[in-house]
């Protein structure tokens, strides 16, 4: 029989593949690198691309990932693979967008003690309303 | 007859809200499954990143990660994840309760406060209250991707990084169940809790390109996952927390149309009663 290694290929948000395989094929940051059971403990980059698995029956399942981590012991190999497509830049320019987010909503507290405001004038006026009502039943009877 | 109808007109709008609630209290329960299923599945990444990071603690002593020293503390950043919409019980408020407990010790020992927060309520509740917000993220949806995470949680490891804050925490709603849910705080960074064992024999990786920018990488990957993890156990929470409430409102709902029924039958009684004697009286009277 056949060696095998056990593989995972996990995201943050779920995990992808679980199972026995006799061969990875992974798109490294030096280059594709092919890994089979017992490779040496290796923990690489991986950059956006296709990695191949060739499971037990000898079917062989891709999966795309948009870059992540290698890990590799001899006899299991985990993929961490990222969902979102990362980048310096990208990273930054959400982190920006977020520090945005939170000064525009310091700003805007105008809208929100206009609302607070409104609030408590609508309480009044549904509480004078009642009063008037009571009034009224009262002055028929 | 005005009293009766009065009453019946107040029992078909309870009855009109009864509907409402028992609607969404199904709707929270058939989310909150997809929900705990979406908790399940981001477990295994986390703990993989894990054992990686404390099995590289272990080979490489000489190098220290920034987000494993500890340092005094001047000024902390704390993120708060809440949930976008209300009527889900005391969720939020248990949450900030405990958040503004913790944020009033640091006062009083002088430690400034940076937050960030997740989720509508959050933002509304701090904007009136009050607090140095640097980031904000809000609509994640029944479905958070960590895109929308990203740029959020960076905010915080690049004040950590330049040595603007000191330690960060995370505060969310820990999933214990579907009657109970745990308000939590707890320590991001410096990341503590990793196991100090000996390794039996020594082994190394062999690293593509070097072992800094790996390390580096996982790290911020780390501490994104748990923050993730984070948003989907307070997602969970809250579609429980909103069953719970919703059903309660609906029972609540019952009562009341009991009750009323009751006073409504006792009108209508007491009409009938009144129109008899009337007619007996005029009757005799002819």
């Amino acid at each position: 029989m056949a060696m095998t290694m056990h593989v995972d290929i996990v995201s943050a948000e779920k995990a992808i593949f679980s199972g026995t395989a006799t061969m990875l094929f992974a798109p490294a940051e030096m280059g594709e690198v092919g890994i089979a059971p017992r490779h040496a403990p290796l923990l690489t980059w991986l950059k956006p691309g296709e990695v191949r698995v060739l499971t037990q029956e000898g079917e062989e399942r891709s999966y795309f990932v948009s870059g992540g981590i290698l890990e590799v012991q001899p006899h299991v190999v985990t993929v961490l693979a990222d969902t979102a497509v990362r980048a310096r830049d990208l990273d930054e320019a959400a982190a920006l967008e977020a520090i945005a987010r939170a000064e525009h909503m310091l700003a805007d507290k105008q809208a929100d003690i206009d609302y607070a405001k409104a609030q408590v004038e609508l309480a009044q006026s549904a509480a004078q309303l009642r009063t008037i009502q009571k009034l009224r039943e009262k002055a028929k009877r | 007859m005005s009293g009766a109808k009065e009453i019946r007109t107040k029992i078909s709008s309870i009855k009109n809200t009864q509907k409402i609630t028992k609607a969404m209290e199904m709707v929270a329960a058939s989310k909150m499954r997809k929900a705990q299923d979406r908790m399940q599945a981001t477990r295994p990444y986390a703990g993989k990143i894990r054992n990686v990071i404390s099995h590289l603690a272990h080979a490489h002593p000489e190098y220290h990660h920034p987000f494993l020293g500890e340092r005094a503390s001047k000024r902390v950043g704390l993120i708060i994840i809440s949930t976008d919409r209300g009527l889900c019980g005391g969720l939020n408020i248990n949450l900030f309760k405990k958040a503004i407990t913790n944020m009033q010790q640091w006062n009083a020992d002088g430690i400034e406060i940076d937050l960030t927060l997740i989720g509508a309520k959050s933002t509304a509740f701090f904007k009136r209250l009050g607090g140095n917000v640097v980031a904000t993220a809000t609509h994640l949806g029944d479905a958070p991707s960590i895109n929308e995470l990203i740029g959020t949680i960076k905010v915080m490891l690049d004040a950590y990084e330049d040595g603007r804050i000191d330690r960060v925490y995370l505060a969310y709603n820990e999933f214990v169940n579907t009657m109970t849910q745990r308000p939590l705080l707890e320590q991001l960074i410096p990341i503590h809790g990793h196991e100090e064992k000996e390794l039996e024999t020594h082994w190394d990786y062999i690293y593509e390109p070097d072992s800094k920018p790996v390390m580096d990488a996982l790290m911020t990957r780390y501490i994104e996952s748990l923050v993730y993890q984070g948003v989907v156990d307070n997602l969970a929470c809250e579609q429980s927390a909103r069953m719970v409430a919703m059903k309660s409102a609906t029972d609540n709902a019952g009562e009341l149309i009991d009750e009323l029924q009751l006073a409504y039958n006792k009108a209508r009684q007491a009409a009938i009663t009144q129109e008899i004697s009337e007619i007996v009286g005029g009757a005799a009277a002819v």
